[in-house]
């Protein structure tokens, strides 16, 4: 019983937070685009209380400065919006496309380890919804399930410009999926694991004494592959073949309201779940440098204990630090290229990055078998 | 084994006018095998406003306002061209330092339009940073022209016989600093796009167009020299005070998006020259002349009383006589036949004393305004996206006969059909971005 209860906390916490960094990410691609280009961005949705109310005016003041309150709005905005079916659609799959996108999108984040252990009233939680052991399985086959809305969203509508869309999406993901999963391989066979929690402990472990053994350390290509093909899973610039708003406007052109918001949520999930899991292979999960259960330990004997609970926030801060930072890298590539022709997408996916992640595999392979544990 | 029955169906499908990149003004029928266009069609008309009719039913000096709405991102050549017509009608030749204020308003303009196409193409393709980059740089052109016309899209600033004011003093120094900071944004968007990949994998070897072709269709401008053709109206059929200037014309070699992406960008770089050029050389005098040739001194345009300049006036006395025949009559001589400017009155006048008014109002009025002798007028300018021609008739009314435009962009987007079939949909959108449809222009 309290086992279900914790699972059920974990689990509302996981949704919690990754809807809102969702949210967050609208405003922060408003701020950072802005940023990019000179701009001061959204700063016009304000939350003000009569006079009388004025000290929380004052507190709000700033977040209303920084336009924080704009996903707000745009939920509003999106909610109370006429919900449009095209009248010779598919109703019930057109209905149904942006939700089994959504729920694709979100179940990925139950096999994302965001932090080590925790423990609480005497039980030792291990902060991750659901401890697959064939997590890297799981993740990718959800996030291949989550094409459907897409095509089903382009076959619903009824409408030439979301069949292309919808086209083009199905055939993106079929190549990016294969490079992606392959350029996973390298890790998996290094580490020797599917579970993503037992992946990010592998990484705890240091080289030469002092340099962290994480994904991106051994396995340099493998960790740039993953990126590039990562973004194309995301549909984002400059993969953005299937919504390429100014060729085909994109699989989603006759979805109003929620609806729509919903695939734009998806968007922003896929690419919070691509950075979780760049986290998680690449870049060492919820690991600190030199931090153990204990405290941190320096390679040059320094030591600095810390009590448990302190080493778990700080994981789990560490964790969240490193998304938020490939989300920042993935919003600082989306605003500087342009996007690729569909054909020359699918060229890059086959002709390069398979080959590439296809070598890095071998090599691998070659050097386990050569070098010995 | 009938084989009919494994052909393939194309898809038709209608891009635009409801489409982000056809600017809501285009339609192109496309039928398409997959995603490669098989068949196009392309359907213009959606912003068609009459201007060639228009400008029959109302005096020589009413057409410049539309003027302003062919090519609405470069209007002041617009405005040139047309005054340049109805100057030749008239058999006079403004003032030099009105030519080269026609020039340096005239090359900013050109950049403006350049870097609006290049932005804007850019975005298309998904690069929105590198056109609001641009779209920056345009803004701080933009600021010098309303600094001289008093606005930035509508300016109706050159008239025939001048331009409307002069420029101000801080104009030069604005536009010093305009030009440094537009080298600097081209420079960086150049780094963004030139050479990058995906942009040069868009560009490069699509939307092609042969010489042959080009010059079959009639195009000009960046389009026709992008294909290796020299063609410029500014070199070929010197204008203004173009010869005085030293400038290059850029050339492609295939005729690909990718040499008119090119040749733009070279062609600001241009341009910029000949505004820093005719910036320093710059010489003074009078702003306009009228429609005999005769200069008309800039103190005339400019009411005294109205600048604060009161003293002598204060004690004037003023003869009121109802025929205008005794001390009123200087005036009656301004009024009347001997005056012959084609411009109207500075506004202080139009709207400080009656002399002005009715000048105004003598001008603007049907029957009333300038006559040029009965004749025609064909006068090209290099605008920004070609050849833009103005062909005037005069019957020697009140009203011009006829006004024909010969807008750069008709013959592009005749061809486009040319170079988008046998391409990708996606093709369509870098291939369209450089054609720099204007709707003003191409549907009049």
């Amino acid at each position: 019983m309290t086992h279900l209860v914790i699972q059920a906390v974990l689990a509302a916490t996981v949704l919690f937070f990754v809807f809102n960094l969702a949210a967050l990410h609208t405003w922060m691609e408003r701020k950072q685009s802005a940023l990019m280009q000179d701009r001061i961005g959204a700063n016009r949705a304000w939350i003000v209380f009569p006079r009388w109310l004025a000290p929380l005016n004052w507190l709000l003041r700033s977040f209303n400065v920084l336009g924080l309150f704009h996903p707000i709005a745009d939920a509003i905005k999106m909610f109370t919006k006429e919900d449009y079916i095209p009248p010779k659609g598919d109703k019930f799959l057109h209905t149904l496309a942006p939700c089994l996108s959504l729920f694709f999108a979100l179940v990925g984040f139950a096999a994302i380890p965001f932090g080590n252990t925790i423990e609480v009233g005497g039980h030792v939680i291990n902060l991750q919804v659901a401890n697959i052991n064939v997590a890297l399985l799981y993740i990718f086959a959800v996030a291949s399930m989550g094409v459907y809305g897409v095509v089903l969203a382009g076959f619903s509508s009824n409408n030439n410009y979301a069949v292309l869309g919808g086209l083009r999406a199905s055939s993106q993901m079929l190549s990016y999926e294969i490079a992606i999963g392959l350029t996973v391989m390298g890790i998996v066979m290094i580490y020797g694991s599917l579970n993503l929690q037992e992946l990010v402990r592998a990484q705890g472990h240091y080289l030469f004494g002092w340099l962290p053994l994480w994904g991106f350390v051994v396995q340099p290509i493998g960790f740039l592959l993953f990126i590039a093909a990562g973004i194309a899973e995301t549909k984002r610039i400059p993969y953005d073949a299937p919504e390429g708003e100014s060729e085909i406007i994109g699989y989603f052109v006759e979805y109003s309201g929620m609806k729509f918001g919903m695939f734009y949520f998806t968007d922003y999930l896929e690419t919070i779940m691509i950075a979780s899991l760049a986290t998680t292979l690449f870049f060492g999960g919820w690991q600190v440098p030199y931090l153990t259960q204990a405290g941190f330990q320096f390679p040059w004997g320094a030591a600095f204990a810390l009590a448990p609970l302190t080493v778990s926030i700080l994981q789990i801060l560490s964790f969240v630090m490193k998304v938020l930072f490939f989300c920042w890298l993935f919003m600082a590539i989306r605003w500087t290229l342009p996007r690729f022709r569909y054909d020359q997408l699918l060229k890059l996916g086959w002709h390069y990055m398979f080959p590439l992640a296809l070598a890095n595999v071998f090599i691998t392979a070659l050097i386990l078998l050569m070098v010995p544990k | 084994m009938n084989t009919a029955q494994t052909r393939q169906h194309t898809m038709m499908l209608n891009m635009g006018p409801s489409h982000p990149a056809m600017h809501g003004i285009i339609r192109l029928v496309l039928e398409l095998d997959g995603e490669r266009v098989v068949n196009s069609d392309v359907e213009i008309g959606y912003l068609h406003r009459a201007f060639e009719k228009s400008s029959e039913q109302s005096g020589y000096l009413q057409v410049i306002p539309y003027t302003d709405r062919l090519n609405y991102v470069s209007p002041l050549i617009n405005n040139m061209g047309y005054s340049m017509a109805v100057e030749r009608l008239f058999g006079i030749k403004p003032t030099e330092r009105c030519e080269y204020i026609r020039v340096i308003m005239s090359e900013l303009s050109r950049v403006s339009d350049h870097l609006t196409c290049i932005g804007a193409s850019a975005m298309e393709l998904g690069a929105f940073t590198a056109f609001l980059y641009m779209i920056k740089a345009r803004e701080l052109l933009y600021q010098g022209i309303e600094m001289v016309t008093g606005a930035r899209l509508t300016i109706s600033y050159i008239r025939p016989g001048g331009v409307k004011a002069d420029l101000p003093a801080e104009f030069e120094p604005h536009i010093r600093n305009a030009i440094k900071e537009t080298r600097k944004i081209l420079k960086e968007c150049d780094k963004l796009l030139t050479r990058n990949r995906i942009f040069v994998d868009r560009l490069k070897g699509i939307g092609i167009i042969s010489k042959e072709d080009a010059l079959a269709y009639g195009i000009t401008g960046p389009f026709l020299r992008s294909t290796g053709i020299d063609y410029d109206v500014r070199k070929n059929c010197p204008y203004s005070v173009y010869n005085r200037f030293d400038f290059d014309i850029p050339v492609g070699t295939t005729g690909d998006n990718y040499d008119r992406y090119l040749c733009r960008m070279e062609e600001m770089e241009q341009s910029l020259q000949i505004v820093e050029q005719a910036l320093s050389s710059i010489p003074g005098g009078n702003l306009m002349v009228d429609t005999e040739g005769r200069e008309i001194p800039a103190a005339m345009m400019v009411d005294l009383a109205k600048m604060g300049e009161t003293e002598g006036l204060i004690q004037l006395e003023v003869d009121l006589d109802p025929t205008l025949q005794g001390g009123t009559r200087k005036y009656f001589d301004a009024v009347e036949a001997p005056e012959k400017r084609a411009v109207l009155p500075a506004k202080e006048d139009t709207y400080g004393n009656i002399e002005g008014l009715m000048q105004h109002f003598k001008l603007v009025m049907l029957g009333h305004g300038i006559t040029p002798p009965a004749g025609e007028v064909y006068q090209a300018v290099e605008g920004g996206n070609g050849e833009l021609g103005f062909f005037v008739v005069s019957d020697g009314s009140g009203r011009p006969y006829r006004v024909r435009v010969r807008p750069p962009c008709f013959p592009i987007m005749a061809a486009l059909p040319l170079m988008i079939n046998g391409g990708f949909l996606a093709d369509i959108i870098p291939t369209f971005g450089s054609v720099n449809m204007i709707g003003g222009e191409l549907d009049r």
